[in-house]
């Protein structure tokens, strides 16, 4: 499993002011000899709090390359890009708004650039994005990589034949539907979302890719609530994320 | 770019054989277009963004507004090229933030089409994105957003027209590009 987070990170987190890690919108400037562990994960770029970030980027004597003790970065300003609105879509849920980061061309630029880096020498051939924030960050990534685009839709969306998978939802069950023959055995996918909650809907994208023998190499989201243990759905399938929000 | 046959480019007959046509969707007698299929096809794909992209990087842009959903598959890769914004417009209750709407007709009924408040600012240049113009109601709508909140709309692209359903004629005098008319 690919812990984004460095359990380390964690305490660390717990010794700053409270109100620092509720990261997306708030910029107090974490004292500036926060160190941050070189914590060998390949599948993570780190992600903070902004401030933390901040004062990773100042500690960073290689201001060109993200070397494995620094958060690249561009990532602090992707996550001061997002917005969190209080009490959406209903009371105690802090959601995470990424509409503010499309409208600041570099920061949209930026996470577009972070997700082709890393697949662009992957071999993918097939992006598969969950509607509807999928459909913004997928297509750009897929075009760059020279990868198609698949479009994975609530029910009755699509036109042609298609397959769908259930999911769980606090009450009740939703699908997800995905065209037959979008894809070939063997191919190798990516699938992009905004962002991981529980995991359930990309764990159900995850399973109809499969039925249908596409390998996924790994999920892609711009932010990941932990808290939710939203990756411990995904099986085998890492997860890769820019933002974490604690 | 708008349909004049001497002068088409080479890339859009490409995007053409791409669309698949999937007839009686979502009900019998309609002959859905389906872009899903050039999509898939990542020559053509490049291409139909790369022809909005000349057409529209020198114009001072500085909106892409994009009607979900398919709007926002199109608009964001023509936004990133040009450096201008991505403004997702929406159905109702799915934006987070306080939003204004504009109410449009469909066949039975009306709809909602929804927009952040202060996404954009007065005097910004703005393209509306969408696949396909059909009877231009959700289009009208969306330029009703955008001007209410001192936008100038420059111009509606999209992919597909059908031309017979004469929307273009909806579009409050705002001139469509689209690239494959389908009668």
């Amino acid at each position: 499993m690919q812990t984004i987070i460095s359990p380390l990170l964690v305490s660390h987190r717990l010794s700053l002011a409270p109100s620092v890690p509720r990261l997306l919108n708030n910029h107090h400037r974490a004292p500036p000899s926060i160190r941050l562990s070189s914590h060998r994960s390949t599948n993570s770029l780190r992600l903070f709090s902004s401030a933390v970030a901040a004062a990773a980027a100042s500690a960073s004597r290689d201001s060109e390359m993200a070397t494995e003790d620094v958060q690249d970065p561009r990532i602090a300003k992707i996550a001061s890009s997002i917005r969190v609105i209080p009490d959406f879509p209903k009371p105690g849920i802090m959601f995470q708004d990424i509409t503010t980061l499309l409208l600041d061309t570099e920061a949209f630029k930026d996470t577009i650039a972070l997700f082709v880096e890393r697949y662009k020498d992957k071999d993918i051939s097939v992006v598969a994005g969950v509607e509807a924030r999928g459909f913004i960050f997928g297509p750009p990534i897929a075009l760059a990589i020279g990868a198609k685009f698949v479009p994975m839709r609530k029910p009755k969306k699509l036109p042609g034949k298609v397959i769908s998978e259930e999911y769980s939802l606090e009450y009740g069950t939703d699908k997800i539907e995905m065209h037959v023959g979008a894809v070939e055995p063997g191919e190798r996918a990516i699938i992009i979302d905004d962002l991981i909650a529980t995991g359930g809907t990309l764990a159900a994208a995850i399973r109809l890719l499969e039925r249908v023998g596409v390998k996924i190499v790994e999920c892609a989201c711009v932010i990941e609530l932990p808290e939710l243990k939203g990756k411990d759905k995904l099986g085998e399938t890492p997860l890769f994320v820019l933002v974490s929000s604690a | 770019m708008s349909g004049n046959k001497e002068e088409e480019d080479p890339r859009i007959n490409g995007i053409k054989t791409k669309i698949r046509v999937v007839p009686d969707f979502p009900k019998k007698g309609i002959m859905f277009q389906d872009i899903t299929t050039v999509l898939l096809d990542p020559k053509a794909f490049k291409d139909t963004i790369d022809l909005f992209v000349e057409r529209y990087r020198d114009k001072n842009i500085s909106v892409v507004a994009g009607i979900e959903a398919r709007g926002f598959i199109f608009g964001p890769p023509i936004a990133l090229a040009i450096g201008a914004k991505f403004v997702p417009l929406r159905k109702p209750k799915k934006l987070p933030g306080e939003t204004i709407f504009e109410e449009y007709e469909l066949e039975y009924g009306n709809d909602r089409l929804e927009m952040h408040i202060g996404a954009v600012e007065a005097g910004d240049r703005a393209l509306v994105v969408d696949d396909l113009i059909a009877t231009g109601g959700t289009l009208c709508a969306a330029i009703n957003l955008l001007e209410r909140v001192g936008e100038e709309v420059v111009e509606c692209a999209c992919v597909i027209e059908l031309p017979e359903l004469k929307g273009r004629q909806r579009l409050k005098g705002k001139p469509l590009c689209m690239l494959v008319e389908y009668r």
